[in-house]
């Protein structure tokens, strides 16, 4: 989900870099106040780790594999400032030392993937984590906000791209949309097996309740939730108008759309992703969004349960490892 | 294990690596900018950039073969995003104007990086005001990412020595609890070098 230099225009790449620039500064003066001196070298070595992890690759079908991004796993680990800042080094080392992701579109690297993927999600982890106590329920808030975090990282994506000139908003969308709805089932699953693992060895640095995150507080995610909503009305309100001439017309304005063409709102490569009976596709496209959120809802807490470690058998087996192992007679 | 996997050729010898690194930072930024503002007509511009960038890359002695290499790494992300252009009015001269511009934009961070070390980077970084928090993190992390990615490699051979291959969920778990170990062990040490450099005067 990196942004290449090349694809987003000057407007685009000023409003994410002045966004991203905010939303750094803050989680900065956030760490500063809450972080002891004694956790500051941890920011440096989960920075290392969330990389180092990047590179460990998880056989998906037919060959083809995916990695960890981590953006709710540093959150959950660490709170959602000091998670900002460690998703930040981790964007400035790739995109310096890689090219991977460019550095005029770093600053709309850092809204997404950052702010909105690992701030932003890291609200939608605090909300289910309310409503469900316990290892197991601090697991299935993990595996719903590591999803929305991919999702709602490429939606912004898509956005960007669209606002930039670069591609249709009703081809980008469903498309970044549809793929990372997918990919983000896989993020879910491997963030709640390493929480998992970390709650089965080491159970204090998960316990949330006793001490408050570094940096959590709900003034922090107030300000992300504003950065984030701002971005996003920004860039998706010019194409989410109600008057199917508004879209055109703002794109003249902005005269990034050469002539508007007639065309079906959402295209061929992926007709399973609207529901066809529906009148408009718009809507069509919004319900399948709704759909698949409230099925991987469910799903959050069925992976939990599946992949909590159990505490019978801890007293056997200390690793949290052997449970699944099939009995020798 | 490799452990020059990150800015490999960043301190050759040759008057591109010579250069301050504050001026090849400033250099970059402005030919990515003027690379993006290129108006779509003055296509010419593309080559004459792509002609200009292949000479400093020629004079910087860095092997070609690496350069092109990483572009080649780099290229389906490239391409994958300009794919998404086709579906529009007008998406074949769009897609290949992208395409020119993410390669070029490619090849000048390639250059940049491999001509020019972490380190370098971070004390320009560091002169331009950066909150010193962040640089702080910037630079453990680029020293440790090699000691991390050692030991994430060792956990996963001594796990693939010790376990049969049984399936791909069991696959999922084990890799799952080596990165669970890594962050466990990961701030160990990072306890560790907090007692380490307090020993030696450090202060936030």
């Amino acid at each position: 989900m990196h942004i290449p230099d090349g694809f987003l225009d000057v407007k685009t790449a000023a409003t994410t870099t002045g966004l991203a620039l905010i939303g750094v500064g803050w989680a900065v003066r956030r760490v500063r106040k809450t972080l002891p001196p004694r956790k500051v070298p941890l920011l440096g070595l989960a920075a290392a780790f969330v990389f180092a992890a990047q590179m460990l690759n998880f056989p998906v079908a037919g060959g083809t594999s995916g990695h960890l991004v981590g953006g709710v796993l540093a959150a959950v680990l660490l709170g959602p400032s000091a998670g900002l800042l460690v998703l930040t080094s981790v964007l400035i080392v790739q995109c310096l030392l890689f090219a991977d992701g460019g550095i005029l579109a770093l600053g709309a690297n850092i809204f997404n993937m950052g702010i909105v993927g690992s701030a932003g999600a890291y609200g939608v982890y605090w909300l289910v984590r309310r409503a469900a106590r316990g290892l197991r329920g601090q697991l299935a808030a993990a595996a719903f906000a590591s999803w929305c975090s991919v999702v709602l990282a490429s939606l912004s994506c898509a956005s960007q791209l669209a606002f930039s000139g670069t591609a249709r908003w009703t081809i980008a969308c469903p498309t970044m949309c549809g793929i990372h709805m997918v990919i983000g089932v896989g993020e879910a699953v491997i963030t709640t097996l390493v929480l998992a693992a970390v709650a089965a060895t080491r159970p204090e640095l998960l316990r949330d309740e006793a001490r408050p995150a570094e940096g959590a507080g709900h003034g922090g995610l107030i300000v992300y939730g504003v950065l984030i909503a701002t971005g996003l009305a920004l860039f998706i309100s010019p194409f989410a108008s109600p008057w199917p001439d508004g879209l055109e017309r703002v794109a003249e304005n902005l005269g990034f759309l050469g002539k508007a063409v007639e065309e079906p709102l959402v295209p061929a490569p992926i007709p399973d992703y609207a529901f066809p009976s529906l009148g408009s596709p718009v809507a069509a496209t919004a319900l399948a969004g709704a759909v698949g959120t409230a099925m991987m809802f469910v799903f959050s807490f069925f992976l939990a349960r599946l992949v909590s470690p159990r505490r019978a058998h801890d007293a056997h087996h200390p690793t949290g490892m052997q449970d699944h192992a099939p009995r020798l007679p | 294990m490799h452990h020059d996997f990150l800015d490999r050729h960043a301190r050759l010898e040759s008057p591109v690596h010579r250069l301050p690194p504050r001026v090849k930072l400033a250099a970059a930024m402005s030919l990515l900018f003027t690379i993006i503002l290129i108006p779509a007509a003055h296509a010419a511009w593309f080559g004459l950039i792509a002609v200009g960038l292949l000479a400093i890359a020629a004079m910087s002695r860095v092997p070609p073969g690496f350069l092109l290499r990483r572009l080649l790494l780099m290229g389906p992300f490239v391409l994958g995003v300009a794919i998404l252009s086709l579906f529009q009015p007008g998406g074949e001269a769009i897609f290949l104007r992208l395409l020119a511009r993410g390669t070029l934009c490619l090849l000048t961070v390639l250059v940049l990086a491999s001509t020019t070390p972490f380190s370098e980077i971070l004390r320009v970084l560091r002169s331009l005001r950066a909150p010193s928090i962040l640089v702080t993190t910037l630079a453990l992390m680029y020293r440790y990412v090699f000691v991390l990615v050692d030991e994430a490699q060792r956990m996963n051979r001594a796990r693939a020595s010790r376990t049969f291959g049984r399936g791909r969920s069991r696959l999922w778990r084990t890799r799952a609890s080596v990165i669970g170990q890594l962050f466990v062990r990961s701030t160990e040490r990072a306890e560790r070098i907090f007692a380490a450099m307090s020993a030696r005067g450090w202060r936030t």
